[in-house]
């Protein structure tokens, strides 16, 4: 596949994902909204939201004005070596920008000038990974402002929070998040959860989690159980769609584990506004997209 | 129900918590820089009197020669905390838009001078894009750039939730308290 092949359709997957949400997310978001009682604004609110999802799609344009970090996750084969994909995408991005699939997002922290066009220290954000597949998988999220600034990571034991280091602990950390957040995040929110690990490699694991489809089940019977749990109470602490009030407080939580050393036990908490923006394909070595990874 | 310009302080006094508007008239966006440049004593470019302010930085392109509003939904409003009581006062603004609420200091003012704070559908860009039905102007665009700048929106039937009202209330408040209590008994 030559570089301008490549780069068109990295910029088809930006605006895909700029501009429609996915079905999993979707479904969600309809799934609370026929839950709210009649008349509420709870239910209300969730209804722009829906129209907002329709319009977006139909005009193609983005679901948010804020469009975003910019995350994105790649398995390269060996026809695609990392400079040759971070050139094509970051290509990609600034087009994007240019026709408006992008809102210009990259500020310098120093200087807070905005570069303009979504490049810049840590923008886009890649995570590359090799591959010996035939094809190449590239997967991407946008993570709005909003959302990512009530995110919180916990060391415990917590005294105040009554937080021990087992999964109880866990549990009353997570929802402790849920009720800090209230509606500031554009609730009804998503959580990545990652137990253990670093402060770095429990947040990074925490987004990955983002990457699961909202109605999967977690391979860990504990965990299964733990998501449905947290997702059930918080659902009935009353905070509801941008904290109006009512049922339909977070749409999914996923969580996962990683190691950590004995000293450290970091409960790490990402939250997902419901304009929750992530897409992925599969591209051929000719350069077709063979699958879409999200309905 | 419809909340029509003029925005005087007698039909703002009589919004209630919890109650769903639709905004017709002139609002004017604000954000940071605005905010900041009034509270060091800079010179409001329209007539704030009886206004509503909208925390937005909306995407707005020229096409053939016409303003046309891109996206136009909330920012988070806590961060003009600090100024937004005593600008409402000095100001006469009767309104702001925005997401998330604000504190206890905006909550004060918003009694004290007859003023609410109106809480948007936070991502619905589209949406509320839709509702500006037209762009009457824009001021200190030199100054702020595109989203920093003062647009007057002309509004039809804007959605809206009045979250902070005029008699001290405010569902932030209550919801968070109510949400805590629930999550204490949980254990
Ligand atoms: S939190 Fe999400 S929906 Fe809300 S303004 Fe940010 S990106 Fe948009």
């Amino acid at each position: 596949m030559d570089a301008k092949t490549l780069e068109a359709q990295l910029l088809e997957l930006i605006r895909r994902t700029s501009t429609r949400l996915p079905g999993d997310v979707v479904r969600a978001i309809e799934k609370g909204w026929r839950r709210e009682a009649k008349g509420s604004i709870a239910k209300s609110a969730l209804r722009t939201v829906l129209d907002n999802i329709e319009l977006a799609r139909d005009k193609s344009q983005p679901m948010c004005q804020d469009t975003g970090t910019i995350i994105c996750y790649a398995d390269l084969p060996a026809w695609c070596d990392e400079p040759t994909f971070m050139k094509a995408y970051e290509r990609a991005v600034v087009k994007a920008t240019k026709v408006g699939y992008l809102r210009q997002n990259s500020v310098d922290s120093i200087t807070g000038k905005n570069s303009g066009d979504n490049l810049g220290p840590g923008n886009p954000a890649f995570h590359l990974h090799q591959t010996r597949q035939k094809s190449l998988t590239c997967r991407m999220m946008l993570k709005g402002g909003g959302c990512e600034n009530v995110g919180a990571q916990y060391s415990l034991p917590r005294a105040d929070l009554g937080a021990g280091r087992d999964l109880a602990g866990v549990r009353t950390c997570i929802l402790d998040a849920v009720v800090q957040a209230q509606g500031k995040g554009c609730g009804p929110g998503i959580l990545g959860v990652c137990i253990g690990g670093d402060r770095g490699s429990g947040y990074l694991a925490s987004k990955e989690e983002f990457f699961r489809e909202l109605d999967d089940t977690n391979e860990d019977p504990r965990l299964a159980k733990l998501e449905k749990r947290i997702v059930k109470e918080a659902n009935s602490l009353g905070i509801g769609p941008m904290g109006f009030g009512g049922a339909t407080t977070l749409l999914g939580c996923k969580i996962t584990h990683r190691n950590r050393v004995p000293a450290s036990f970091f409960v790490s908490v990402s939250y997902m506004c419901w304009a929750f923006r992530r897409d992925g394909f599969r591209l051929s070595e000719s350069g077709k997209v063979t699958r879409w990874l999200y309905d | 129900m419809l909340l029509e310009a003029p925005f005087t302080e007698d039909r703002i006094r009589a919004l209630r918590v919890g109650q769903e508007v639709e905004i017709t008239g002139l609002v004017y966006t604000g954000r940071d820089a605005v905010h900041k440049y009034l509270h060091e004593g800079g010179k409001p470019p329209v007539d704030l009197r009886d206004s509503i302010i909208y925390h937005c930085g909306p995407v707005v392109v020229k096409e053939k020669g016409r303003w046309v509003v891109k996206a136009a939904g909330p920012t988070t409003s806590i961060r003009e905390e600090p100024y937004q009581g005593p600008l409402m006062e000095q100001y006469g603004i009767r309104g702001v838009i925005g997401k998330g609420g604000m504190g206890p200091k905006t909550l004060e003012y918003c009694q004290k001078v007859g003023a609410v704070y109106l809480h948007a559908i936070g991502g619905a860009a589209q949406v509320l894009a839709e509702r500006v039905v037209a762009v009457e102007g824009v001021h200190m665009m030199e100054e702020f750039g595109s989203p920093e700048a003062i647009w007057e929106f002309r509004v039809e039937r804007f959605p809206a939730v009045v979250t902070m009202d005029a008699h001290g209330q405010s569902l932030h408040r209550d919801v968070l308290a109510a949400s805590q209590d629930a999550l204490r008994q949980l254990g």
